[in-house]
């Protein structure tokens, strides 16, 4: 393949993905509305702040001792990387769990009914060594912990 | 109900209940390109997952594309006895849908 072949094939593909960016950007590709529009511009923030503040309502997040969260140190594979958070903070409305170096750093909020304990497993993906952060909403207030993970093999191209 | 991408177990324990799900599904990001033709791999995730407990919600939840694929998760809730029935069911960007059913044990 030529150069010129090659550029050409690297244009329609930034081309594409932009495509579908402003599309999900603008609601466009929301099939049936699922997503109220607050929560697509907190998926779309690329940084940390941004997506709390969209997602929670708010970015004025205090550390916690009463959340953990329990990551390997060295998940190697960045594409399945487990993580449990756990909090004993009462009354939890919601928790958002984060990782800072990836493009659009949330990974999902979870909004526990009230039987359920608030705490969770799950595995994200980790784009490249960064911190975990998870993020509890009691009471109206926000609370965060975070946790330094180390890839060898990044989760997300 | 049978469902093809949903393995979804749950067990009583001393008054309180371990879900467990695994659900099969790409979670492309749309960052990907197609190593042979170049081309962008559309992006492709779960947007919503909710359980529930005898018709009561237990937990919903918002994914966006970093969540692994083929995800699991798992949590606890208060209550629930051998032979009572959980639910979950998933929504993705593309209109797919699935739900599944299990039967505490």
């Amino acid at each position: 393949m030529n150069t010129n072949m090659k550029r050409r094939l690297f244009l329609k593909a930034s081309l594409a993905t932009g495509a579908v960016g402003m599309a999900v950007g603008t609601g466009l590709l929301m099939p049936g509305d699922v997503l109220a529009a607050r929560t697509v511009a907190a998926f779309n923030a690329e940084s940390v702040d941004g997506a709390v503040k969209e997602g929670m309502g708010s970015d004025a997040m205090t550390d916690s001792a009463e959340i953990t969260l329990d990551i390997p140190d060295n998940p190697e594979n960045g594409a399945v990387v487990p993580v449990s958070v756990a909090t004993t903070l009462t009354g939890v409305q919601s928790i958002a769990l984060l990782v800072e170096k990836n493009a659009k750093p949330l990974c999902g909020i979870f909004y526990p009914g009230k039987r359920m304990k608030p705490a969770l497993s799950i595995r994200v993906k980790v784009g490249e060594s960064a911190d975990v952060i998870a993020v509890v909403k009691s009471g109206d207030k926000l609370y965060s912990a975070r946790k330094a993970v180390k890839v060898t093999i990044g989760g997300c191209g | 109900m049978a469902s093809k991408s949903i393995k979804l177990k749950a067990k009583a324990e001393n008054g309180e209940t371990t879900v467990k799900a695994l659900i099969k599904h790409p979670m492309e990001t749309g960052r990907r390109k197609d190593k042979e033709t170049g081309e962008a791999i559309p992006i492709h995730y779960i947007q919503e997952v909710s359980c529930s407990y005898q018709g009561e919600p237990v937990l919903t939840a918002e994914w966006g594309p970093t969540i692994s694929k083929n995800p699991f998760m798992s949590f606890t809730f208060t209550g629930g006895a051998a032979g009572e029935t959980i639910e979950l069911s998933w929504k993705d960007n593309k209109g797919g849908s699935e739900s599944a059913s299990a039967t505490i044990k």
